[in-house]
């Protein structure tokens, strides 16, 4: 091991209006090494990359280059610092080809010279086995290929260091697996690869070295020598100890009466939907019973926002069936199918779910505007909106100042806990969740998953599409997996579901073979 | 209606296509360097109208209308300044502030017009032409393009010149970046900011080099609310045109000869009302949009400030 | 507040009633006081530059136009179609739709009155008369805006671009309609037909005030009800402020958004009928007022809120009133008055920023 560290972090603290995002973390990150940044969404690992690549900067503390302090002011300081990130969201132009976006920051006067450049990323991608064509427009890529050519792209501008934000959280498990190879090829040339992921198993797979996040503090650091030493069984439970403070993943409690004979409450017929570019739905069919729990697990981006789009009725269907209680409600809109029970708790909290600006009251009647008793004669009655919202913010918990808060001002937490109490009110048959615990810290995580259980109990016919396999596993009586747009198999939530759902989400097992198994 | 047809009638017409356009031309490209930068550049008709008052003031002022064309460009480009300070730096609405800019230019140029020539109605003299040799002997075409003032020839050059910068060098790439990712520019170790700046500043020096074309060499005299939504009509060029300066280039002929029909129509005496004619190009945008409006793309983050760190 | 027009539509500043009254004092103070005087200042600044002593230049506005009777009563007249503008411009811009194209649908408006009242003079009561004329010129007007809207309901056309095309567009055309189908023949002036001063909007009495003004506060003060107390506000407004929740909550945001042009269309259209059946009785060629750049600013500096846009509407039309009188008296041309709306709004919009960035500061 070499002594002085490429990069270390000391005493480094960032602040932001009501929250200690970092909290005089110590960090150093050696070349050769591939270093995983492991910790649950809040835990500040954002803000330490945001600090690592100029983004933002520490409010005390100092990082060190080999040793000399510097002040990473710009992302151009920190480029030229020989720090390269990949950001989780991809930060190439998507109207540019590859070659063109490799490119960029040149300054402007400049001829362009794309021959060459394209010339040394081919040469790269070579030396690493990998094909990416220079000359595709970027937007075109997959994920996992735009991906690398970011990665190539830090390599090319002579980076030492090279920082992958999220990077497996949009990737097949093939493309895990190759960037897991990528990554390992990279620290034998002696580069600094920092990892950061909330995923245990990748950060056992790929990390020489492991930093554990919590609360914005460093709370536990493993080394290759500890790693390699101690029992897998023993690692997993310090490093879910640290992470979570104790509070592990909750067993699957089962759900004896779910899975007995139920007329289905919610039946989907050969359902295809065109994502229009993003993601699209293939003949994908399943029926929900009521008080039973199916959870849609799948990498994100294969068809389920659009799936759960079409089912709420804001996408329209290319073909399929869908009926409630035996009826067709395919031809209905929103506000029809909602009025027959049928929810849908968006992943998409801020940007479509709730309007920011507007009241918490306000938002939890965003999808009943206009009918009685709050509204009389298309005439709003204030206090009766404001008494509806009082009972749903005991009842669900909301902690806000008060209903006329706009809703933008509450924490994210208790924003989802507004939504809940809006698509849970009031008759719901059928709820769809997306992702409805993604962002939360983990006593909102715990709160919103009991609240869905306890809706299922009641009777709610469930479907939870998630991309967090524990979530899933934790909370389903039945688990569909999605690839591709297609439903590639149904299975029971039992002994064995772990390792099925994980070889499906894989490819390994293709739909047919499946089909007969899930029958 | 012989008139029509006649050497004398299509080269006025062809004269009044340049006169008209070139100030269109200017503010097109312009416009078209903000947009591309991702900034919605309202403002651009206050730009104008400061550029041909200031351009006007240069010219009579020094007798010098190459002058007078500095005096316009630095006039634009102190509105771009308030513009590029107030909604690149700042991040307020472009639209508000764009709105703002081109009113207060309005009442500015037209106080400041009162007072200084409202009693003389000073006019500038004649303005030199100079013949492209060779070219300027072709009938129609001759007279009428080849023997203009040689600002007509750069602005064209310009058109050309910004269509092979946008192709060769980096600055296509940087502009679009800034207007289409710029979270990407600002990784990649370009400040967007300074980027979105500078393209309004450029938006400014090129409209009021337009403006100061309409008073100098179009009319030779100001008048108040002279551009008349020539910044708007560049808008709509640039809009269309998206990043291509030679479709700016097109798109001003095709206002300009419309805007030149009109009074060549009078000239020949021919009576349908100018609004008929002056109604063409108007008509002709809304048809492509109504046409091709589905594929009208603009870039990603037109009119949205760049906050960095913020999603 | 002020960089999206829909942002501004949120609930009011609870924030204010919780904080002690001196800072909340100082906040009042800072973002509508300030603003106001800093952008006298700066105008009064250009007027000294002209040889004009700004006091006495604002000192005449306001006394020529609240303190003098004919001066009150022409500010009070010029309020009826810009509180109708103000109105339209309302409707569109809470529901997030940029509609620019106001001066041609206001000339539209006032070409359809101007054409179909004189004629219908002879024949019909005059209270019909003047209903049928303002309901043409909302059609007609409404009619305008259609291609814009359904272009930006269907194919997500920018609505700036089209509005503004369409605003020349109607210019030309109500233009090439006052010249070729409704000229008055027995005029040298090309102008239509004019309506008898007998048979337009009546006066308010013992005033020369033209009623039309009470059709401008009733349009706006309906808008602003509607907007802030009906489950149809509400859902414009959500569209305004999140299109993308709209979608999701099951909104019809194309037949909204074609209906918000049409009714904003509508009003700019009224405004042109109000002006023409109140004070002018014809359209003459080549005459455009242009109010709509005008009123935009308006109706920003009112954050979008109706009354407060009354207040602001009886501001401007009392400094073009006085304005046009100092151009008179004073010497300075009344575009004065254009200088210090733009200077308010410039001022405005700053003065906001930075207040928002202090609350907060003070705030973490």
């Amino acid at each position: 091991m070499p002594a002085a560290p490429l990069i270390e972090f000391r005493g480094v603290t960032k602040r932001f209006p009501g929250v200690i995002a970092n909290d005089q973390v110590d960090l150093r990150i050696h070349a050769g090494e591939v270093h995983v940044l492991l910790g649950e969404n809040g835990a500040g690992k954002s803000t330490l990359i945001g600090m690592l690549s100029g983004l933002q900067q520490p409010d005390e503390g100092d990082i060190l280059l080999e040793g000399a302090t510097v002040k990473l002011t710009s992302p151009k300081r920190a480029l030229r610092s020989g720090i390269g990130t990949v950001f989780q969201h991809g930060m190439l132009v998507p109207t540019l080809t590859v070659a063109q976006n490799l490119s960029l920051g040149n300054p402007w006067w400049r001829f362009r010279r794309e021959g060459d450049i394209a010339h040394r990323f081919e040469a790269l991608c070579a030396d690493f086995g990998v094909r990416i064509d220079p000359h595709a427009i970027t937007g075109e890529l997959s994920l996992g290929e735009q991906q690398q050519v970011e990665i190539f792209r830090a390599l090319l501008r002579g980076s030492r260091v090279l920082v992958l934000d999220e990077a497996t959280s949009m990737l097949t498990p093939q493309g895990v697996e190759e960037l897991g190879a990528l990554m390992r090829e990279l620290a034998k040339r002696l580069l600094a690869v920092i990892l950061i992921t909330h995923k245990l198993r990748e950060a056992f797979d790929f990390g020489d070295r492991i930093s554990i996040l919590r609360h914005g503090r460093k709370v536990a650091e493993l080394g290759p020598e500890q790693l390699r030493e101690t029992d897998e069984h023993k690692l997993h439970q310090l490093v879910v100890r640290s992470m979570f403070g104790g509070a592990g993943g909750a067993p699957h409690i089962r759900r004896a009466d779910a899975t007995g004979e139920r007329r289905p409450v919610l039946t989907v017929r050969g359902l295809s939907v065109d994502g229009g570019g993003d993601g699209r739905v293939a003949e994908v069919s399943f029926e929900v019973a009521a008080g039973e729990i199916l959870g849609i697990a799948g990498i994100d981006g294969n068809g389920q926002k659009q799936l759960a789009e079409a089912l709420a009725g804001q996408r329209r269907a290319a073909a399929g069936e869908i009926l409630l209680d035996g009826r067709p409600i395919a031809s209905l809109d929103v506000g029809a199918r909602r009025r027959l029970g049928l929810r849908y708790v968006t992943d998409d909290r801020l940007g479509e779910g709730t309007v920011g600006a507007f009241p918490v009251s306000t938002n939890l009647l965003l999808k009943e505007i206009g009918t009685a008793p709050f509204w009389e004669g298309g005439i709003e009655r204030p206090a009766r909106i404001r008494e509806h919202a009082r009972a749903l913010i005991e009842e669900f918990d909301v902690r806000t100042p008060g209903p006329d808060t706009p809703i933008a001002r509450l924490s994210g937490g208790n924003i989802q806990k507004a939504v809940l109490a809006r698509e849970l009110f009031g008759g719901a048959r059928v709820v769809i969740y997306n992702k409805p615990t993604y962002g939360l810290d983990v006593h909102n995580i715990a709160s919103a998953r009991r609240r869905l259980s306890e809706a299922a109990d009641a009777g709610v016919a469930t479907i939870l599409i998630s991309t967090d396999l524990d979530e899933i596993l934790e909370l389903s009586d039945r688990i569909a997996v999605m690839s591709g747009g297609r439903v590639v198999g149904i299975i029971a939530n039992d002994g064995d579901a772990r390792t099925l759902v994980g070889e499906m989400m894989a490819g390994e097992m293709t739909g047919e073979e499946r089909a007969g198994e899930a029958a | 209606m012989d008139m029509i047809l006649s050497q004398s009638f299509l080269t006025s017409l062809v004269v009044g296509l340049v006169m008209a356009g070139v100030p269109l031309l200017l503010a097109g490209l312009g416009e078209q360097i903000s947009e591309k930068a991702g900034v919605l550049n309202i403002g651009i008709e206050g730009m104008m109208l400061i550029g041909a008052y200031a351009g006007f003031l240069g010219a009579w002022q020094t007798g010098s209308l190459w002058v007078g064309f500095l005096y316009g460009i630095g006039g634009g480009m102190a509105v771009a300044l308030l513009m590029a300070v107030l909604c690149v730096r700042i991040g307020l609405s472009q639209i508000v502030i764009g709105i703002g800019l081109t009113l207060g230019a309005e009442g500015l140029t037209a106080l400041l017009h009162h007072v200084q020539f409202s009693r003389s109605y000073p006019r500038l003299p004649g303005v030199e032409t100079w013949a492209v040799p060779g070219l300027s002997a072709l009938p129609v075409v001759g007279p009428g393009l080849f023997d203009r003032h040689p600002m007509v020839y750069l602005a064209i050059a310009l058109a050309v010149i910004l269509s092979m910068l946008y192709r060769k060098t980096h600055l296509g790439l940087t502009l679009q970046a800034a207007g289409d990712k710029p979270a990407a520019l600002d990784g990649a170790g370009v400040d967007v900011l300074r980027t979105r700046f500078a393209a309004v500043l450029c938006t400014g020096a090129l409209a009021g080099l337009g403006g100061a074309f309409m008073s100098e060499v179009g009319a030779g005299l100001f008048i108040p609310f002279m551009t008349n939504g020539a910044g708007f009509i560049g808008i709509v060029l640039a809009m269309l045109a998206r990043g291509r300066p030679l479709w700016v280039l097109a798109g001003a002929a095709l206002f300009g000869a419309c805007l030149s029909m009109t009074t060549a129509l009078q000239v020949a005496g021919i009576n349908i009302p100018t609004d008929v004619i002056q109604m063409l190009p108007f008509a002709a945008v809304m048809a492509v949009l109504v046409i091709f409006g589905r594929r009208a793309s603009l870039p990603a983050a037109l009119g949205l400030p760049y906050v960095r760190g913020a999603r | 507040m002020m960089v999206e027009p829909a942002q501004s539509s949120g609930a009011g500043s609870l924030g204010l009633v919780t904080s002690a009254a001196g800072r909340a004092a100082v906040r009042i103070g800072l973002t509508a006081v300030a603003p106001v005087v800093l952008a006298l200042v700066l105008s009064g600044a250009v007027l000294s530059q002209m040889g004009t002593d700004p006091l006495e230049y604002y000192g005449y506005v306001v006394q020529r136009a609240f303190m003098t009777p004919s001066g009150f009563q022409a500010t009070v007249t010029r309020m009826a179609p810009l509180l109708l503008l103000g109105a339209g411009l309302i409707l569109a811009f809470r529901a997030g739709l940029w509609n620019l194209g106001l001066d041609g649908q206001f000339m539209l408006g006032a070409t359809a009155a101007a054409a179909l009242a004189p004629p219908l003079a002879q024949v019909w009561p005059i209270p019909l008369v003047l209903a049928a004329s303002m309901v043409a010129a909302m059609a007609a007007a409404a009619l305008w805006s259609l291609l814009p809207a359904l272009l930006k309901a269907y194919h997500g056309v920018n609505e700036i671009i089209t509005t503004l095309m369409m605003s020349f567009l109607g210019l030309s055309v109500s233009n090439a309609l006052v010249k070729l189908a409704f000229l008055d023949p027995t005029t040298t002036v090309p102008q239509t037909r004019t309506l008898a001063v007998a048979d337009r909007l009546p006066p308010l009495s013992g005033t020369t005030v033209s009623s039309g003004v009470l059709i401008g506060l009733v349009a706006i003060v309906a808008v602003h009800l509607v907007m802030t107390r009906t489950s149809f506000g509400l859902r414009l407004r959500v569209v305004g402020a999140n299109p993308r929740a709209a979608i999701h909550v099951g909104l019809r945001v194309p037949l909204l958004t074609v209906m918000v042009f049409a009714a904003s269309a509508a009003l700019v259209g009224l405004a042109g009928a109000v002006e023409i059946l109140g004070v002018h009785g014809n359209v003459r060629a080549d005459w455009n007022p242009a109010f709509g750049l005008a009123v935009i600013p308006l109706v920003f500096l009112a954050r979008l809120n109706g009354l407060a846009t009354i207040v602001y509407v009886l501001f401007f039309s009392a400094l073009q009133i006085g304005a046009e009188s100092a151009a008179r008296r004073l010497g300075v041309p009344h575009y004065f008055s254009l200088v210090l709306v733009a200077n308010l709004l410039i001022v405005l919009a700053l003065v906001e920023h930075l207040s928002q960035r202090w609350r907060l500061d003070t705030r973490s």
